[in-house]
């Protein structure tokens, strides 16, 4: 096992909306004798403005965020998106600023997503968990097509216990978040996220999960619109199994 | 509401053609990821992509040669700056043949720059020969995919439209539909004065142009009428034959999942005396139109490297629920998301430009695996800054002080924790039995309007961090200053 610290990199939603899934990924490094800390000064990793374009504002969100964590060992995330924001996003951010250019390199070079760093990085694929129950698993864009990690949780999810992994028809779709395009264009959002969870209910399992909190928000959102019965769960949330955060 | 978002409300509204675009979907998008995936040569497309590259870097050179070569042959070849500088050739040619029919290939070069309704002001009538382009242009439709143009329409309406336009009896068996457009279309084919095509390469090696085509169609009318006109986009040049060999396979893949389209038309001048078959007069028109300007720009030079096989529109989430008439252009989808605001306007076009999640699907399954995710994502750059070179405008000034305010938040961890207080007051309000929000004001109503919203937890992460976990992990490594 490693014995670096981890440090927590939470990402906004998390943060603010969904933090049993920051303390589920506590009680999985706690079982596994991982340390962890967490830079309390952060806040977003920039990918709404990155997303929208604002390019600047991104910038000045990525300073605060190298500033914060550049000292750590390895950066932790619970979520696709913002690694990838990171890791290929923050140096493009600065390539008239070669100092900050190779900051953001090195930064990148230590950020990992959850499953990625449990399974690649720490060769575990067991965390020893219980969950009873099928569940179906949504690949998260930036997850799947940017950093390549679509195995990586499957194999974990496949060593829960009581666990019955189903996949969904499409399951590399698009949800249809994609940050500031859900409200500006709600319609064609709404329209792929029903898409999304018509594949999901097909299955029958009673959980969805993945490994970003914006896409299963969007999923969540609309299920409970919908009034439909499937709950929607973070990977960290399963892997913490019956005393993984709240339902 | 946006035009965008109207039309994509229409095509929603619509079962047929949410049924349509699943089946299209479902076999091609699918089917070119399976081919790109069992493909023996997996380096094919990474050599195409740098040979297009390459040929980019040399535009002038190769189309010089080009030139030079289809001039030897006795071809005509004409480079038109602009969109009317083209209409203006091809009109020229047109009456002084006295050209009263001209027959068409598929061509989405000729829709960018609009000359069948300037050749029809000249009283000349325009034909398209494509079955999928035919049938759109008798019911005096859009095309909405760049290979499949009439991708909205079911045999049923064809059946209706055919009924109407060509008198015969209302059937929707498909077979007998196409014999039908076939024997309208071999007599426009053998009378015609003039054929209309694009390219959908030229090989400036040898001095040629190709059409890929698999109803023969292009073969006719190429060969048949005294005169042929190919319109070509300036950036589809190939170097060499052998480039050319991979280029083609590649798009025709693409395209139609196809190892190579039925046909391949090889065009090259007009016919001579050792060659005797095809018109007497050939001319290439190589357009710019807009190409130049971004070919000069780094940013976006990489989209000249798109061969129009039209694969990522078969896989693109959002053109597989909006269809393509959303778009507004000639060229729909993520290729037409990411060029039609390049030729034709940035701002003028900013909701193609953010009208998509960037979820990479695109840039997987192209054949030359063009980066559109990261050019949308700098067309929306320039639209929330401004740009002099692009000659864009700020977008959305609310949106921009929005971010600017979003930066000052984000940058300051006190502040964004107080103001995480102040609205876990005011969200109290809106919080239903089921422990969500589910009606807001203003744009949060695009969130609302279709889904329920989490509310701001009791205790956000960084609150139970330091009230649960902090002390526990006392041993760990120091804790880093808050703020800045
Ligand atoms: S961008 Fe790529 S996939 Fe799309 S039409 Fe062009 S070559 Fe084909």
């Amino acid at each position: 096992m490693s014995g670096k610290t981890v440090s927590l990199f939470i990402q906004c939603l998390v943060d603010t909306m969904f933090p049993e899934t920051g303390e589920a990924m506590i009680t999985v490094f706690d079982k596994l004798g991982i340390p962890y800390d967490y830079p309390t000064g952060q806040t977003c990793c920039g990918q709404p403005a990155f997303n929208s374009g604002y390019t600047r504002d991104a910038a000045a969100a990525a300073r605060h965020f190298i500033d914060l964590f550049e000292d750590t060992e390895v950066i932790v995330c619970p979520s696709g998106s913002c690694v990838h924001m990171v890791r290929h996003h923050y140096p493009e951010l600065f390539t008239d600023d070669p100092a900050m250019h190779s900051r953001a390199l090195a930064i990148g070079a230590k950020t990992f997503e959850f499953t990625q760093y449990l399974v690649d990085e720490l060769n575990i694929t067991d965390v020893g968990a219980e969950y009873v129950g099928a569940v179906t698993y949504h690949d998260s864009c930036h997850l799947s097509r940017g950093l390549g990690i679509a195995a990586q949780p499957r194999v974990l999810l496949r060593n829960i216990r009581g666990l019955e992994l189903i996949e969904m028809k499409d399951s590399d779709t698009c949800c249809g978040f994609g940050g500031t395009f859900s409200v500006n264009y709600p319609e064609i959002s709404v329209a792929m996220a029903d898409e999304k969870i018509d594949n999901i209910l097909a299955t029958g399992a009673g959980t969805v999960t993945g490994c970003d909190i914006s896409c299963l928000m969007n999923i969540l959102g609309r299920i409970s619109r919908r009034q439909k019965d499937v709950k929607v769960r973070h990977i960290a949330q399963l892997l913490a199994g019956p005393t993984g955060g709240k339902a | 509401m946006n035009d965008y978002s109207k039309e994509a409300q229409k095509a929603l509204a619509s079962p047929r053609l949410q049924a349509s675009l699943h089946t299209l979907q479902d076999r091609f998008g699918k089917g070119a990821m399976a081919l790109w995936a069992n493909m023996e040569d997996q380096e094919m497309r990474r050599r195409v992509k740098k040979s297009r590259l390459k040929n980019l870097e040399h535009l002038d050179i190769l189309l010089a040669e080009l030139a030079r070569n289809v001039r030897a042959r006795g071809g005509k070849v004409y480079f038109a700056e602009t969109a009317q500088d083209a209409i203006d050739y091809t009109l020229k040619v047109a009456r002084d043949n006295k050209v009263k029919r001209v027959v068409k290939g598929k061509s989405m070069i000729s829709m960018e720059i609009g000359i069948d309704p300037a050749l029809e002001e000249d009283g000349i009538e325009v034909v398209e020969t494509d079955l999928g382009e035919y049938i759109i242009q008798l019911a005096g439709d859009k095309p909405s995919h760049i290979i499949a143009p009439c991708i909205h329409m079911d045999r049923k309406q064809i059946g209706q439209l055919f009924a109407e336009k060509l008198g015969m009896d209302y059937t929707d068996d498909p077979p007998t539909l196409t014999m039908a457009a076939r024997k309208e279309l071999r007599e426009k084919l053998l009378s015609a004065d003039m054929g209309l095509t694009g390219c959908n390469l030229a090989c400036a090696e040898t001095g040629h142009i190709s059409l890929v085509s698999n109803e023969g169609n292009i073969r006719m009318a190429t060969t048949m009428p005294p005169v042929h006109v190919a319109l070509m986009g300036m950036e589809r040049i190939v170097a060499t034959l052998e480039e050319h060999r991979e280029t083609v396979q590649l798009l025709t893949r693409g395209a139609a999942l196809q190892k190579l389209s039925t046909y391949v038309s090889f065009t090259g001048g007009p016919s001579s005396a050792d060659d005797p078959d095809g018109p007497k007069e050939f001319h290439l028109v190589i357009i710019d139109n807009g190409r130049a300007k971004i070919l000069a720009d780094p940013e976006f030079r990489e989209v000249l490297a798109c061969i129009r096989c039209g694969a990522c529109l078969n896989i693109c989430p959002v053109y597989g629920r909006i269809g393509g008439h959303a778009y507004n252009s000639s060229y729909c989808g993520p290729i037409g998301a990411v060029i039609t605001p390049l030729l034709d306007g940035i701002n003028k076009h900013a909701d193609l430009c953010k009208g998509e999640t960037l979820c990479g699907a695109c840039k997987d399954i192209c054949p030359v695996q063009i980066d559109l995710p990261r050019m949308l994502a700098a067309l929306r750059q320039k639209l929330a800054y401004a740009s002099d070179r692009w000659d864009t405008r700020q977008h959305n000034p609310a949106e921009a002080y929005g971010f600017t305010i979003w930066r000052l938040i984000i940058t300051r961890k006190p502040l964004y924790r107080s103001l995480l207080k102040i609205g876990r007051l005011f969200q109290r309000v809106f919080i239903k039995k089921n422990n969500m929000i589910s009606s807001m004001a203003g744009i949060a109503s695009g969130w609302t309007d279709g889904r329920d919203l989490p509310p701001i937890a009791k205790k956000t992460f960084t609150e139970l961090w330091e009230e649960k976990y902090r002390n526990r992990q006392a041993a760990a490594a120091p804790e880093t200053e808050e703020n800045q």
